[in-house]
């Protein structure tokens, strides 16, 4: 199958009526510093290019959107593909509460007209052994973080998705405790790398990839990335995950890409990348060791999987 | 009422019809059309045909008590085949495609993860079956022993619906289903046995 760049809404387009719909509302106080930023990407491959690694090799738009784990949208890979056409990713606004300043909802169009979007190019590594390289679009989570305004008491950042059966019709049938949740330490979300993406390849993000906003943790599985996110909670103590609930001895809190450490079931030493005929070996930390590793220093691993 | 004949008649068809899959299926792989995730996808399908199969053999069996499709006993021997064929083809996959014949990481996948350890033993007992299915062989064993060895087909089954059902990560439905429809058929078998050794006393 061959999706035509045409039939999708180019991100700049989205940004700019966006942009449209801000000044209707006449909310000239707002600086605007998002939409200045922004590249055609989807003609210039060069701009995710560059900042490859030279082993790595990007996936297409199509690998990216038709292969997903969403079981919002049906436990099968296609499934989000095929099920997500009904969901309404707009008007859209993200709940924070728990241990802040002030408990506060704030619409997507304030978040993004607060934060700078860039192109971050990331390695994703599913649980299940298999990997992508994603050029995704999106900011900090560190920008939202300074936003909420946590107290100084809050440890844990935890992450809640859209429950709306009507649209997810894998919601429907209780796979998983809906709505899904997640997870990170304090430190972990105000890692450089961890960033809350809105779209990917130039285009806004897909329903199928988690639409409008989501988490991208590029050292840790895949699911720990939460998709299609309405709340954002800052807490004191170590927050129940959806996976980590279901089977507590598979998944862990951490969740880290450990070639080390086996999934009871699998073997986590080696991974498909999407596109690939060979295996090949997995990367401690997913290959940003570098990045992240001093944030485990005092961390058995083995233990805290 | 359905003869031997008519049933011996449908074999042609029928196998072309089963053996159909696994050639489109190997067609689609070279030319790349079997998704963003080939293997993975040649494997499941593999596997999950493999165990629709061994669980339509177990079928045939109990419709055979059903008087006028006594006869379809004669498609058993060539669906069995076929189990073993499609089980073949899906180990082949996992350790030519999938591991690329790294030897000493499958032995340790197949020894440490249950899931794959069912599946491997499920193969295993699918080989002295397939190999005693001519008349020949049930000649030269006698029916008794034959049929002895033949019972292997139940341990088979619950091995390769437990091997689906481990590996399914959250929604356990469609392995499920198999399972029930396995343990109703073996059910059948051992309410008939007790009513049979009942009518003989």
């Amino acid at each position: 199958m061959k999706i035509l760049g045409s039939e999708i809404t180019p991100y700049k387009t989205y940004l700019n009526r966006r942009k449209f719909i801000k000044g209707s509302l006449a909310s000239a106080m707002l600086t605007t510093v998002t939409s200045s930023a922004f590249a055609n990407h989807d003609s210039d491959f060069s701009v995710y290019t560059k900042k490859l690694n030279e082993n790595d090799k990007l996936n297409s738009y199509e690998e990216i959107t038709t292969y997903n784990n969403f079981y919002e949208f049906g436990t099968h890979k296609k499934h989000p593909h095929l099920n997500s056409g009904n969901f309404k990713p707009r008007p859209w606004a993200i709940k924070i509460d728990g241990l802040v300043k002030k408990p506060q909802t704030f619409d997507l169009e304030k978040i993004l007209s607060n934060v700078t979007i860039e192109d971050r190019v990331y390695r994703l590594r599913c649980v299940e052994a298999w990997s992508m390289v994603i050029p995704w679009q999106g900011f900090q989570l560190s920008e939202l973080i300074k936003m909420a305004e946590p107290l100084s008491s809050a440890k844990y950042v935890q992450f809640v998705t859209v429950f709306r059966p009507e649209e997810m019709p894998g919601q429907q049938k209780r796979t998983i405790i809906w709505p899904y949740r997640e997870g990170l330490r304090m430190d972990e979300a105000m890692n450089p790398l961890t960033i809350l993406a809105t779209g990917l390849y130039g285009h806004e993000m897909p329903n199928q990839n988690g639409a409008p906003i989501r988490l991208v943790v590029p050292w840790k599985y895949g699911f720990k990335s939460i998709k299609s996110i309405v709340e954002i909670r800052f807490l004191d103590t170590q927050p129940e995950t959806s996976w980590e609930t279901l089977a507590p001895w598979e998944y862990g809190f951490y969740a880290n890409v450990n070639p080390n450490v086996n999934h009871p079931r699998w073997s986590q030493g080696t991974e498909r990348r999407i596109g690939e005929f060979k295996r090949r070996e997995t990367l401690m930390f997913n290959g940003y060791e570098k990045e992240v590793a001093h944030l485990y220093k005092d961390l058995d691993l083995t233990k805290f999987y | 009422m359905f003869s031997t004949r008519n049933f011996n008649r449908s074999k042609p068809i029928l196998f072309i019809l089963i053996l159909f899959p696994s050639l489109l299926w190997a067609y689609q792989f070279v030319t790349g059309n079997l998704g963003v995730n080939p293997i993975e996808k040649l494997m499941d399908e593999l596997g999950l045909m493999a165990l629709r199969l061994i669980i339509i053999t177990l079928m045939i069996t109990t419709l055979s008590n059903i008087k006028p499709l006594k006869s379809i006993v004669v498609l058993r021997r060539m669906i069995g085949l076929f189990a073993f064929y499609y089980v073949c083809l899906h180990f082949s996959t996992y350790i030519v495609l999938d591991h690329f014949l790294d030897i000493q990481f499958i032995v340790q996948d197949i020894i440490k993860r249950p899931f794959i350890t069912f599946g491997f033993i499920s193969f295993l007992f699918l080989i002295p079956l397939a190999s005693t299915s001519t008349n020949n062989m049930i000649k030269r064993l006698g029916f008794k022993l034959w049929k002895k060895i033949h019972y292997l087909i139940y341990p088979v089954a619950i091995l390769a619906s437990m091997h689906f059902y481990v590996l399914v990560r959250a929604d356990k439905t469609e392995p499920v289903i198999y399972m029930g429809i396995i343990i109703l058929l073996l059910l059948h078998r051992i309410f008939k046995r007790l009513t049979r050794s009942q009518l003989a006393q």
